[in-house]
């Protein structure tokens, strides 16, 4: 039978895959923001693990609602990234330094 | 092995080759497909957990309208590949420690150890006549969790807003009509009656 650790493992793996995935990608906010979709979605997978091992409904609507407010976020960010790019011809990272940051 | 737990362990194995392909590949296109596909193995594995309609909003919502726009920009963006290519490799070390680390300490908490069978049992299985998932879902979504909902559909009208006022581009050199004034226009502000003599 499958345990609830072997979906929170599954959701750990892909949640650190997604934070290396930050450090590598430096040059490509697009991949960030793929990065950001995948951290989502191993957040949602220890909901719903959750969800059915203890037979709570409230876990599967709290993922309904990350879904919606994960699509509004996709949106609006790819269209600052239109942005960005129409404005500085580029959407590496390193090159968006105007803040001295 | 069960059947199952055969089903789970191919598609956890597949959710985690295309996680690692999606931070891997250099070509920005790959990299959305391969994350297409890791959205069809989780969605896969929330079938196994019994969320069917969360497994095909995900499908739905997730590939069918989030990816596509990813897709579209980055063909509508041409960013030179060569760019992207360097400096993948300095930050190779500390990003495959800080994740491992972070791996290792996750896995120590909710490992078997926390969360296993003995801790968390298998939940019966749903009886066939029992109130179908989406229903059951439904059922919450409208009754007790209503006023969120609301918001959320809120919350989904200033994304719209939001994302096509920050792309909308004026063209100075654009010939368009200004309907306001087109219809606010008066007879005074276009004929003009002049008086002449006649001419014999």
């Amino acid at each position: 039978m499958i345990a609830l650790s072997d979906y929170l493992i599954v959701g750990a793996i892909l949640f650190s895959l997604s934070v290396a995935g930050i450090f590598l990608n430096r040059k490509n906010l697009l991949i960030l923001l793929m990065c950001v979709e995948l951290m989502l979605l191993a957040v949602n997978m220890n909901f719903i693990a959750f969800s059915h091992f203890r037979g709570d409904l409230a876990g599967q609507i709290f993922v309904f609602f990350i879904l919606t407010v994960a699509a509004a976020e996709a949106a609006i960010g790819l269209a600052i990234l239109v942005v960005l790019f129409r404005n500085r011809r580029t959407i590496d990272v390193e090159e968006l330094d105007t803040l001295k940051g | 092995m069960s059947y199952e737990k055969f089903i789970f362990y191919i598609f956890a194995a597949l959710l985690v080759y295309s996680a690692s392909m999606v931070i891997v590949r250099r070509n920005p296109v790959h990299s959305a497909l391969f994350l297409v596909f890791a959205f069809f193995n989780s969605a896969v594995l929330w079938m196994l957990l019994e969320a069917e309609f969360l497994a095909i909003t995900l499908v739905l919502v997730y590939v069918g309208a989030v990816m596509v726009l990813f897709l579209f920009v980055i063909m509508m963006l041409d960013i030179e590949l060569a760019a992207i290519k360097a400096g993948f490799v300095r930050y190779m070390g500390v990003g495959a420690l800080i994740a491992l680390a972070m791996l290792v300490e996750l896995a120590m908490v909710v490992g078997p150890a926390h969360f296993g069978l003995d801790k968390y049992a298998k939940p019966a299985a749903t009886p066939a006549n029992a109130l179908p998932n989406t229903e059951a879902i439904g059922e919450q979504l409208y009754t007790v969790y209503l006023y969120p909902f609301e918001i959320a559909a809120v919350i989904l009208l200033v994304g719209i807003v939001a994302a096509i006022g920050l792309t909308l581009r004026r063209r100075p050199e654009k010939k368009t009509q200004n309907i306001t004034e087109q219809v606010r226009v008066k007879r005074a502000d276009r004929v003009r009656l002049v008086k002449m003599d006649a001419e014999r």
